[in-house]
């Protein structure tokens, strides 16, 4: 049983050393889906944060399958798998901030038809609330707009409010419903 | 066409830009006196959006405006308006440019302006968006120390609220252009954020941090004061104490160089004592006059009249 197909749990040690060998190749094959979104080498313990990226809840009817904690080569990640369904780049920029090492893996007819890194976009519109209860993009109907920086200093992500110069760390970024 | 030239902040502005709006000024001084009379801007007409009161920045437009023979248009109280109907800001400026050849809007949100000129018509000046910006007191700040005292190698003292003013953080960007020396007078808990001292810094500023006085003023050559909140203190006892040691009284100034300047962005309530008035250090009035010719440069930039400004032809 590889990593994938405990879907929901961590993997035990046994688990973990022989997906290590196997790769993330390998992953993607055993968990062949006929269409839809594997969404790889995410950010441990992030994969309920993208799943709510995604607009996980009620009115989110595809398949979807979460593992976390996951072994590979890398460390530690979790895994999403969406059947029938492709992300939008909002979605993928999104995810971007708060899992900048993931990739996005697009299946159809059970080929992984593209595989590719998550870049970090230069700005995120319209995904991310300010923190600044007094900026313009909160009171008024329009876009929120955050330029992308990586922070040396505190070597993560920062955003800053293009409209009020408010500057967010990764741990504040609140997502707009 | 040319493009359409908003004024919203002037963090980024080059020295260059800096320069073009104070020269003219300078040649507009005579119409803001009164002394010339224009007609530069008849027929144009300025719109002047102020979602807070800010009467000073309000009557400097109207002046400056009336000065070069345009109109004024108000909205008037935002009580009676169609904004307490609860319009969004985006559709009132929508509208609003389209009745105007510009547009001055005062708003207490951050972002303000900088939203409004992406839905405009017309050429946006930011008279202030809440703790944002204010580049028409930054232009007429520099353009005082350039008239009253000058600007390349100022040794400058910043002094009392250092935190929470925007006025002085603008004017520290502006400065940095000028390879200006800044002293920061303040108490411990209102001194400059540590990422503006740190840009300073980076842009080879020398930068002198100190909550004395005293320490500084035998060798600037201007003194910009500003008023120090009591609603930063939650004790009154320690406001009283704060405020009184930062206050500018003539007895101070006796060791000040003869042309030292005093500026402020005014309402003062105490910082500077009225015996100060009638020295020769006290510019701050005069700085509320060069808000005039400083706004008349604006205008005039913003509505593509520079050149004719530059070439005399009032
Ligand atoms: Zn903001």
């Amino acid at each position: 049983m590889s990593a994938l197909q405990t879907e929901g749990t961590s993997t035990d040690k046994t688990d973990k050393k022989r997906s290590d060998k196997l790769g993330d190749k390998n992953d993607l094959r055993i968990k062949a889906i006929e269409n839809g979104t594997v969404i790889d080498h995410i950010t441990a313990g992030q994969a309920l944060n993208v799943i709510s990226i995604l607009g996980g809840g009620e009115n989110f009817t595809n398949t979807v399958s979460i593992v976390m904690n996951a072994g590979s080569s890398r460390g530690d990640k979790d895994v999403v798998k969406i059947e029938g369904r492709e992300l939008t780049e909002k979605e993928v920029n999104a995810i971007s901030l708060i899992s900048p090492k993931a990739t996005v893996n697009i299946i159809r007819d059970f080929e992984v038809i593209e595989k590719r890194k998550i870049q970090t976009p230069d700005y995120v519109c319209g995904i991310v609330r300010c923190i600044n209860p007094n900026c313009i993009t909160n009171s008024e109907p329009i876009e929120s707009k955050f330029a992308v920086a990586a922070d040396e200093k505190v070597k993560s992500l920062v955003l800053r409010c293009v409209f009020c110069e408010s500057v967010m760390t990764e741990e504040l970024i609140q997502f707009i419903e | 066409m040319r493009p359409m030239h908003h004024i919203i902040s002037t963090r980024e502005y080059t020295k260059e830009m800096f320069d073009e709006i104070l020269e003219l000024a300078e040649l507009l001084e005579p119409i803001a006196k009164g002394e010339v009379k224009s007609k530069l801007l008849d027929g144009k007409v300025l719109a002047l959006l102020f979602f807070e009161p800010s009467t000073r920045t309000r009557m400097s437009f109207e002046t400056a405006m009336i000065r070069l023979g345009g109109q004024i248009i108000n909205m008037g109280a935002v009580e009676a308006s169609s904004i307490a109907k609860g319009e969004s800001l985006s559709d009132t400026i929508r509208v609003v440019s389209q009745y105007a050849d510009a547009v001055v809007l005062r708003h207490p949100r951050e972002g303000a302006a900088l939203m409004a000129s992406e839905y405009t018509s017309a050429p946006i000046i930011n008279g202030g968006d809440g703790a944002g910006h204010h580049p028409t007191q930054t232009l007429l700040d520099l353009y005082t120390i350039k008239r009253e005292s000058r600007l390349d190698h100022l040794n400058i003292a910043l002094a009392g609220d250092l935190k929470y003013g925007r006025t002085i953080h603008s004017l520290c960007y502006a400065l940095s252009r000028y390879h200006s020396k800044i002293n920061l007078v303040s108490p411990p808990e209102l001194h400059l954020p540590d990422r503006i001292v740190d840009d300073l810094l980076k842009r080879d500023i020398e930068v002198n941090i100190t909550t004395n006085m005293e320490d500084v003023i035998e060798d600037i050559d201007v003194l910009y004061m500003t008023r120090i909140q009591k609603e930063r203190f939650p004790d009154p006892a320690e406001f009283n104490r704060v405020s009184n040691s930062m206050r500018i009284t003539k007895e101070l100034i006796q060791t000040a160089k003869p042309e030292m300047k005093i500026m402020h962005p005014l309402p003062r309530v105490n910082e500077i004592s009225f015996d100060v008035d009638e020295t020769s250090h006290a510019a701050y009035f005069k700085q509320a006059f060069y808000g005039v010719p400083v706004r008349m440069a604006i205008l005039c930039k913003v509505l593509g009249m520079e050149d004719q400004v530059r070439e005399g032809k009032l």
